[in-house]
């Protein structure tokens, strides 16, 4: 009964914008209020200070992908409480309620500018996307999809890093995520990895480093111990831009840090480029 | 015997150290040096050598002794450059088939601004990636503290052995506690909660194996010489293996690991 906006509306981007009624957000960077609309319409980049604000990934998707074109997959996967953990149910609910969704990341099919790729995008809204089993099933799954489709994965990561409330299980996730995406690699597919604010700890230590391409968005928290721990640890005074995507960036660890208007286009023109969509095979085709 | 009690047990002075393992497993060794991109490490042994007849590689994270010794080996957890050093000789293990053996024993990976500076995060998935498809077998034996990442990327391995009182764990049990609750003091608590012990993991299809520590009879020359003709067995075992079957079967023991649900 809504079919009337999508010919009211050019994208994606303007109709959740519109949805957004009159809603405003603070925003941190400048300290003050923003309409929703605006800054939705903005990539949630606050059109008065620039400062990023996170998406919610089913408006990452929506905004990133061709229209209509995300297919999602296992979306039923969740944690269970393995450990009997204190209070890790009481966390999954309120995760769950405040959310709308089952697990930390959300997985699926879909194109960008014609050509098919499977992505995964992550969401800090939800226990700080720690990765528990269920999250690193979802991941594992959709490499082995892509794998068994010889499709291009784009990852979106946003971590805390392990989910402790699953003990050993959880760390053996980055193992087994890993695997997955040594595989996907081996068998000569593309894995281009976005690292969104904040990627940390076990993450940074697995999937999220393992990409053929880093890109990274500008500012974004980036790194492996946290910054307090080493500071409590060492007795460091760290530097402003410590663990930021421009410190990665600096030290070799990142390949390009990219804003968010421009990041459908470099992504689809690294999948051309890397002999995907039928443009260009490289050698093979000469 | 308590979890907490096991914790103290492998974090006191007097327990052996992945050097010591090593002493006792292996003759003829010589020690690797370096990563042949920054540096050596002091917290990873690497080289190799014979264990009974069979020549293998070894990596070890040690701890040190004396307190220089420890400060130079930064008490046992690894920088970057100590697993990209284990990653290379791990790398010259495959290209010339040779089993190999990590022991482990560490608090977790290094942490500070130069080891961020370097890529901690990168060193430790670049080692999962690559240990995943490793074409040799491998045998991880946790020894005292398997902390975190830090341990994990010397263990992706075909086999995992725990000391009896051997621990394993996502995060130490200190960092837990001062993350969930804001107060480091209810480690206990954590220790108990995070379910670390050599019979939890093997529950959990995280080890294979459980090595008897046996007190102190017999002392150390016995467990050692337990570890290795389990080790020895074990490698005839995976190198009957063909190599594909071999690195099949590494990665559904790490796929099958942990429980979700599927439901509406």
């Amino acid at each position: 009964m809504f079919g009337f906006l999508r010919k009211d509306f050019a994208t994606e981007r303007e109709k959740l914008a519109f949805s957004a009624g009159d809603n405003k957000t603070f925003c941190k960077g400048c300290g003050g209020e923003v309409y929703d609309r605006s800054l939705i319409n903005n990539f949630y980049i606050c059109p008065n200070c620039s400062e990023y604000h996170r998406i919610p990934p089913r408006d990452r998707i929506a905004i990133l992908a061709d229209s209509g074109s995300f297919c999602e997959v296992d979306k039923n996967i969740q944690a269970v409480d393995s450990l009997n953990f204190p209070l890790y149910k009481d966390k999954l609910e309120k995760a769950k309620s405040s959310t709308g969704e089952k697990e930390a990341v959300i997985c699926g099919t879909m194109m960008i500018k014609g050509i098919d790729c499977a992505c995964f995008v992550m969401d800090p809204r939800f226990i700080m996307a720690s990765l528990g089993a269920a999250v690193g099933e979802k991941i594992t799954r959709l490499f082995e999809l892509a794998t068994e489709k010889s499709l291009p994965v784009l990852g979106f990561t946003a971590s805390g890093g392990a989910r402790m409330q699953e003990g050993i299980l959880s760390l053996m996730q980055m193992a087994k995520c890993s695997g997955a995406v040594k595989r996907h690699s081996d068998a000569g597919n593309l894995y281009v990895v976005v690292l969104t604010d904040p990627t940390t700890g076990g993450v940074t230590a697995s999937f999220a480093m393992g990409g053929d391409v880093i890109l990274a968005e500008p500012k974004a928290l980036i790194g492996f111990a946290g910054r307090r721990v080493i500071e409590q640890t060492t007795g460091a005074k760290l530097p402003e831009n410590f663990q930021s995507a421009e410190f990665m960036l600096e030290h070799g660890f990142i390949d390009k840090i990219v804003p968010r208007d421009e990041q459908r286009s470099i992504i689809a023109s690294l999948m051309r480029v890397y002999s995907y969509g039928g443009r260009n095979d490289g050698l093979r085709k000469a | 015997m308590t979890a907490y009690e096991k914790l103290k047990i492998v974090r006191s002075n007097e327990r052996p150290t992945g050097g010591a393992f090593i002493e006792g497993l292996i003759d003829n060794k010589i020690e690797l040096h370096g990563d042949r991109r920054y540096g050596d490490d002091g917290a990873i042994m690497a080289g190799v050598g014979v264990l009974g007849d069979m020549p293998v590689t070894f990596i070890a994270i040690d701890k040190g002794v004396s307190l220089e010794d420890r400060i130079r080996k930064n008490f046992g957890c690894p920088k970057p450059e100590g697993y990209r050093k284990a990653l290379r000789v791990m790398k010259l293990a495959e290209k010339f088939r040779l089993p190999v053996i990590c022991i482990v024993d560490t608090l977790g990976a290094y942490c500070g601004e130069d080891g961020e500076q370097r890529g901690q995060g990168q060193s430790i998935a670049e080692n999962l990636m690559e240990m995943m498809t490793l074409r040799t077998p491998v045998i991880s034996i946790i020894a005292g503290e398997g902390g975190s990442g830090g341990a994990l990327a010397l263990a992706v391995a075909d086999r995992i052995y725990m000391l009896e009182n051997a621990v394993f764990s996502v995060i130490t049990p200190d960092g837990c506690a001062s993350i969930l609750w804001k107060d480091p003091g209810r480690m206990e608590e954590a220790v108990e909660c995070l379910k670390i012990t050599a019979d939890d993991m093997k529950r959990f299809g995280v080890a294979e194996t459980i090595i008897p520590e046996n007190g102190d009879n017999g002392g150390f020359g016995k467990l050692c010489g337990e570890i290795k003709t389990r080790l020895e067995k074990d490698f005839k075992e995976l190198s009957k293996l063909p190599l594909e079957k071999l690195i099949e079967k590494r990665y559904r023991r790490y796929r099958g690991i942990g429980d979700y649900a599927e439901k509406k």
